[in-house]
């Protein structure tokens, strides 16, 4: 069982400011019943339209996706929009003195809400995320397929939050929780978002004898190749190294896949790239 | 406030008779049973009793028994001995829908260079037998399908799987941990090769398992160094579970007997009224054949986990297919695997009854979850058109 909070259980066995606002100014509706938590909030400005007034939740989640959307409520009230579009997912966990790791994403589903009510309110082109939103089309790079994210939202919630892990990523966004396709993806933008250089760049040593090689072969097949060749439904074996050549048998989608050349290059260079440069792949049907 | 236990395929209670049995090989009758003097050798005696009841529960002769510390170790052991004995074979069949202990190992040797197939299954959680027999050939070393899904019940074709490998030359293993104790097994008129079996499960403490090995089968230890278990399995012997074991498999053979009627009973009651009481419900693998004492049921629009916090605050404990329970953030690999639409998959609801079940727990759920699921739906965006029902 989570170990959560007193605030989180009280807000999950008593949420407040459940329901709807007929004549909501602002709705923001995120997520989905495939993600399997979503969010619609509704916010309802003063006469002046400066500040909030009221604000309600529908959400169909887990215990810290209640939690987090009836904090957000209690939290926006009586702020201008502007004011409102400061208040960050940290807060929100904050509010509830706390979130296990794992369940940041709630909260993040809570800015993001706000974040596209506001938008909509006021006009503009909403905030790029994804997760299956009712937002314009998002600006970026789709990244995470499974969950719908792009590179732009990612990387934002990557610096907000100071994540420096793909597995705090996921938990933050779920960004690659399900077929783990776009982890090295994640990695890359979290060494964007540090300022280093990428991590294959520092690891990669400057000499390598023949075994130490063998090994970054095998560990950059594993965890750079096979994972993405996972996320189309493919997979590949490895046969043999003989020196700087690569030896590998396609798999499943791949195996007799039209493309397979083309995966052989790309396969080959990964391994140019985070190996060394002298490496040649070939496709042998093992 | 009282405690309504209905999570009986996570684990269950250890049987009062069953404590009592071990409780004098802790601190009086604590020698080790390979010792050559008496009070090893009294020791040794109640192993042998314990082997002795666990093959009459499976109907399977004393020397067949392996015990082991779980059931995943069972598992482990049948497919990497299986490996072992036939070196030259690459292959290994599975499904889509077992246990962890089964499944990650498979994933990890195809890490490896073995080639696994993981069968599907139907919108039933049903196998393809056909599918099986396609699919078997001369280079599959194992396969190892589950007896009983442990999220659904649902009870596999296992013996007609086992004559279908059989005929190919490969070893049949078989993850009945969630069957042995609730369903009637016999292993004499069985082509099982190797069949696992979790004391947990069936009213023994935690940390004890047992791997039945058929008489014959080839057969590789993971585990070695000392003679213990045949040589199939070295390491001192974890006595007082061991013994505990043999109690609980005698008393399993007494309740299929008496009282697995009164627990199927018992569950299909709780199926009917929840379905009748609850709109938009479906029960997962409720199209075949299941244990009699699980309760799959998926409920839409609403997710696991709220379910389970609102159930716990009544005292009720049951378990979800629910992504957001387990950290991991796609429901169940079972269900997915079912096909149930996430509209169902997220808000699935495990209820796994024991002999110690009552009429009053069952009531009292029957009472208690329709108001959570009205409640949750009527906090959720999706599904307010089931809030007047």
């Amino acid at each position: 069982m989570w170990d959560y909070t007193d605030k989180v259980k009280e807000h999950f066995l008593n949420p407040r400011n459940v329901g709807e606002i007929t004549d909501a100014d602002a709705v923001g509706e995120v997520g989905s019943l495939a993600c399997g938590d979503a969010l619609k909030l509704f916010i309802k400005l003063d006469e002046n339209k400066e500040r909030i007034v009221d604000a309600k939740f529908q959400t169909f989640g887990c215990g810290s996706a209640i939690a987090s959307s009836s904090a957000l409520t209690e939290m926006v009230k009586g702020k201008t929009l502007d004011e409102a579009l400061e208040i960050t997912n940290q807060q929100i966990a904050d509010f509830l003195g706390g979130l296990p790791e794992e369940k940041m994403h709630c909260s993040v589903m809570g800015q993001e809400a706000l974040e596209v009510a506001i938008a909509k309110y006021r006009g503009v082109e909403a905030p790029a995320h994804g997760h299956g939103h009712d937002h314009v089309e998002s600006e970026g790079e789709l990244v995470c397929k499974c969950f719908g994210l792009t590179d732009v939202f990612l990387k934002k919630v990557i610096a907000s939050n100071k994540l420096t892990t793909a597995e705090q990523v996921t938990h933050f966004t779920k960004a690659g929780g399900a077929c783990g396709g776009c982890i090295p993806k994640i990695k890359e933008l979290i060494a964007e978002v540090l300022g280093e250089e990428k991590k294959a760049a520092v690891e990669k040593p400057a000499k390598l004898t023949n075994l130490r090689k063998m090994q970054l072969i095998q560990e950059t097949l594993e965890n750079e190749v096979r994972p993405q060749l996972w996320a189309d439904g493919g997979d590949l074996e490895l046969i043999d190294i003989d020196g700087s050549n690569v030896q590998v048998a396609f798999r499943k989608a791949c195996a007799g896949c039209a493309s397979s050349g083309y995966t052989a290059r790309f396969v080959e260079q990964k391994l140019r790239e985070l190996v060394s440069p002298d490496i040649t792949v070939q496709e042998v049907q093992g | 406030m009282r405690e309504i236990y209905l999570d009986n395929n996570a684990t269950t209670k250890v049987d009062e008779r069953v404590f009592e049995e071990m409780r004098p090989y802790f601190c009086e009758l604590y020698g080790n049973p390979s010792s050559m003097h008496f009070f090893g050798g009294q020791v040794q005696k109640k192993v042998d009793e314990a082997r002795a009841r666990v093959a009459s529960l499976l109907g399977a002769l004393p020397d067949e028994i392996v015990f082991t510390a779980c059931g995943t170790e069972s598992d482990n052991a049948a497919i990497r001995s299986a490996l072992e004995v036939f070196p030259e074979k690459r292959h290994i069949i599975t499904s889509r829908v077992e246990h962890p202990a089964v499944l990650t190992q498979c994933r990890n040797l195809s890490k490896r260079g073995y080639r696994v197939t993981e069968l599907n299954v139907d919108g039933n959680g049903q196998l393809d037998l056909s599918e099986l027999e396609r699919l078997v050939d001369e280079d599959t070393a194992i396969v190892s399908l589950m007896y009983a899904n442990n999220e659904t019940g649902v009870i596999f074709p296992i013996e007609e799987a086992a004559k279908i490998v059989k005929k190919k030359g490969a070893l049949f293993h078989t993850d009945a941990v969630q069957a042995v104790g609730k369903i009637p097994l016999n292993m004499a008129e069985s082509a099982i090769d190797m069949l696992s079996l979790s004391g947990h499960k069936l009213h023994a403490p935690k940390g004890v398992g047992v791997l039945y090995v058929r008489r014959g089968t080839p057969f590789r230890p993971m585990l070695v160094g000392g003679h213990q278990e045949r040589g199939r399995r070295a390491g001192t012997e974890n006595t007082a579970s061991i013994i505990a074991m043999g109690k609980a498999c005698q008393l399993a053979e007494q309740y299929m007997a008496d009282e697995a009627g009164r627990v199927r009973e018992m569950r299909d009651r709780l199926e009917r009224e929840l379905t009748a009481l609850i709109p938009n419900t479906r029960i997962n693998g409720g199209g075949t054949e299941r244990l009699p004492n699980t309760l799959s049921i998926a409920m839409e629009f609403v997710e696991g986990e709220g379910i389970l916090l609102l159930l716990s605050e009544k005292g009720i404990c049951a378990s979800s297919g629910s992504a957001c329970t387990s950290g991991s953030l796609e429901p169940s690999h079972v269900l997915r695997a079912m096909g149930v639409p996430f509209t169902c998959a997220h808000g699935s609801i495990r209820f796994s009854l024991s002999r110690f079940t009552t009429d009053d727990d069952i009531d009292a759920v029957i009472e208690a979850l329709p108001p959570i699921i009205s409640r949750l739906r009527a906090m959720s965006p999706f599904g307010r058109e089931f809030l007047n029902k």
